[in-house]
């Protein structure tokens, strides 16, 4: 394996070595990270894909970074490459679905939880929270118990004249019917004031994003 | 009488514009997301021609719960019953990849037993998985009977878990650093004797279907999935086996000392339908196989990790009886457990494919991310791929031969 990383470094010597406490792991520039996916699918036999997700920093710049983990059906080894991605508010990064075909569902999860755009991406939409949702709910500063969203669906507002108010964790067609407010039902979800990230969030440097606010009845 | 001449050119136009009057548009239909086929809350978008499917888009997310979200805002073991909620068809297999993963993060090894405990869960929970996959798989191909066989002998599997963990559905039952209560008295007998009721039911199953002729007509040749795409669309679990890729994590980076068992690793040849059943057969009786080996060679000793004192709480006995337990109880449940800053990534061959956990960790008992790589969503993702070409009556085939779990795929 070290004789196999350094091939790596030296053909790649704009990738620098990642804190890792398993796998080996790279930071790579944005503008290389295609080529260095593909080298290593291609070359060192790092054939399948296993997982492509985000990390939001939110303190700390870049606050996105892509992470990719491919792994070697022949070998049996893993492989980490962590990208940053340019822009705060609007993030983007490469697409690596000409790459991988799995890359597809992948980066339309992390669109969808992040609001990453994948440049060259064919079909880049919402995948799990629907199409007119307008948050990315997996961004630091959303909150936990969700922030109420007004109309769910255009076409159904369009055919019924019904506002629903489906917040994520009540969404979906076989929920039980509410009535009255949500954080009276799940009292935990509204109650952050344990956890430490949020200590922390309270002396930020600059606020990214849009300031955290409680839902508006309580 | 005048005989008008025509051209085979003015034929061959003339036929092609009473085809397309006869076909008419394509149509789009909508299959779900609440449908008995769809095998839970998947919602298919097909486009037609005729009775041949020329385009398949599927919706997911109508089971989305937030869970990496959700992890992000508890501690370590609070978030082990969320796992159960994942592929809830073998639950006890996903705590103990849960806690596999932490405690890769803590570079935590545990004692013999406590592995040799969840080898035999995480078998459990394969043998459960896959004689559901079989037995619906059997009714979405019109063999009705193979579910009651499969379910009869799911019921005793049942059993044995709540005389385990307590619950028959949502057992959690790992901890980080151990698991929640030792074997029972006489369970590893229960279990011997449930492996020698199944073992002959799943002879009874492949009899039943193996060779039937409508099984195979249903089931030959669909669905193909070559290797190379198998790959590409990142199947995993029987579904890449089928296609004949000899990827299997419990041989190929193994864990719970799975390198001391002997089991084989079934491979297919065409990555059909076909080929997707045979698999999970295989792989039912090789779970037998290891479970037996397992309770035969069930060590002794600590059956959690003594020396991880600040990550897996004591037993209630010694919380009750002594002043540090109970400090340490203490702070285990309130402080979560304690875990160093890193980033891991760990994934296991869970019966669906292999479930990956990304933990990234700045220290503490809550996770500052937490990624769960799902295998049903990286097998869905082949379906737009897979499914054009077929015929309406295949897609429940090809949807039950892929075996997937929403609660898993929306998270």
């Amino acid at each position: 394996m070290n004789t196999r990383t350094q091939t790596i470094e030296e053909a790649h010597p704009y990738i620098t070595e990642r804190e890792s406490a398993d796998w080996p792991a790279y930071n790579c520039p944005q503008e290389n990270v295609v080529e260095l996916l593909r080298y290593l699918k291609d070359e060192q036999d790092f054939d399948f894909l296993s997982d492509l997700t985000a990390i939001d920093h939110f303190d700390t710049r870049p606050r996105f970074e892509v992470v990719y983990h491919v792994y070697s059906t022949e070998r049996h080894e893993y492989l980490r490459v962590v990208t940053p991605c340019s822009g705060e508010a609007d993030p983007v990064c490469p697409s690596v679905v000409d790459l991988w075909a799995t890359a597809d569902w992948h980066e339309r999860e992390a669109f969808d939880m992040f609001g990453i755009q994948f440049e060259g991406h064919p079909d880049l939409r919402r995948i799990l929270m629907w199409d007119s949702y307008p948050y990315h709910p997996l961004r630091k500063e959303f909150p936990l118990a969700g922030k109420e969203v007004e109309f769910p669906d255009e076409d159904l507002v369009e055919a019924t004249g019904k506002t629903v108010e489906p917040a994520p964790m009540m969404g979906g067609p076989f929920h039980a019917s509410h009535t009255g407010s949500m954080v009276d039902r799940e009292p935990r979800a509204d109650d952050e004031s344990w956890n430490e990230h949020n200590e922390r969030r309270d002396t930020p440097g600059e606020e990214p994003g849009p300031p955290r606010e409680l839902r508006g009845k309580h | 009488m005048a005989i008008k001449e025509v051209s085979i050119g003015d034929i061959g136009a003339r036929s092609a514009a009473a085809e397309q009057e006869f076909h008419g548009d394509q149509m789009m239909i909508n299959i779900g997301p609440s449908h008995p086929a769809t095998h839970g809350v998947l919602r298919l978008r097909v486009e037609l021609d005729g009775e041949t499917v020329t385009g398949c888009d599927p919706v997911i997310g109508y089971l989305h719960r937030g869970d990496e979200k959700i992890a992000e805002n508890m501690t370590y073991n609070q978030f082990v019953p969320y796992t159960d909620r994942l592929d809830y068809i073998g639950p006890i297999h996903n705590n103990i990849t849960f806690a596999l993963a932490v405690e890769k993060l803590a570079g935590l090894e545990t004692p013999e037993r406590c592995q040799a405990i969840r080898l035999i869960c995480c078998e459990l929970a394969r043998l459960q998985s896959h004689l559901l996959g079989c037995g619906v798989y059997g009714m979405d191909c019109g063999a009705l009977t193979v579910f009651m066989y499969t379910f009869t002998e799911r019921e005793k599997l049942y059993t044995l878990i709540e005389q385990l963990t307590g619950a028959r559905f949502t057992t959690s039952y790992a901890r980080i650093g151990g698991v929640a209560r030792d074997i029972p008295d006489g369970w590893l007998g229960n279990v011997l004797k449930v492996m020698n009721e199944l073992e002959p039911v799943i002879e009874e199953i492949d009899k039943l279907l193996s060779r039937n002729r409508i099984f195979w007509d249903r089931t030959v040749d669909v669905g193909v999935v070559s290797k190379e795409e198998a790959i590409a669309y990142g199947l995993s679990g029987p579904n890449l086996r089928a296609s004949g890729v000899a990827m299997d994590l419990r041989k190929d980076a193994p864990y719970l000392g799975y390198e001391n068992y002997d089991f084989d690793v079934p491979i297919g040849t065409n990555g059909d339908c076909y080929d997707r059943w045979m698999v999970r057969l295989e792989e039912m009786r090789q779970s037998v196989r290891l479970i037996r080996q397992a309770v035969e060679k069930m060590p002794e000793g600590p059956w959690y990790a003594e020396d991880a004192k600040k990550i897996f709480a004591p037993p209630k006995d010694k919380v009750l009886s002594s002043m540090e337990e109970l400090i340490q109880n203490f702070m285990i449940v309130t402080e979560g457990p304690q875990m160093p800053p890193g980033e891991v990534y760990f994934e296991a061959e869970n019966p669906k494919g292999t479930l990956g956990f990304f933990i990234v960790s700045k220290g503490g008992g809550v996770p500052y991310r937490m990624k769960i790589r799902s295998p049903s969503f990286c097998n869905l993702s082949i379906l737009p791929k897979m499914v054009p070409g077929h015929i309406v009556p295949d897609i429940p085939v090809l949807l039950g031969s892929l075996d997937f779990v929403l609660g898993e795929c929306d998270r």
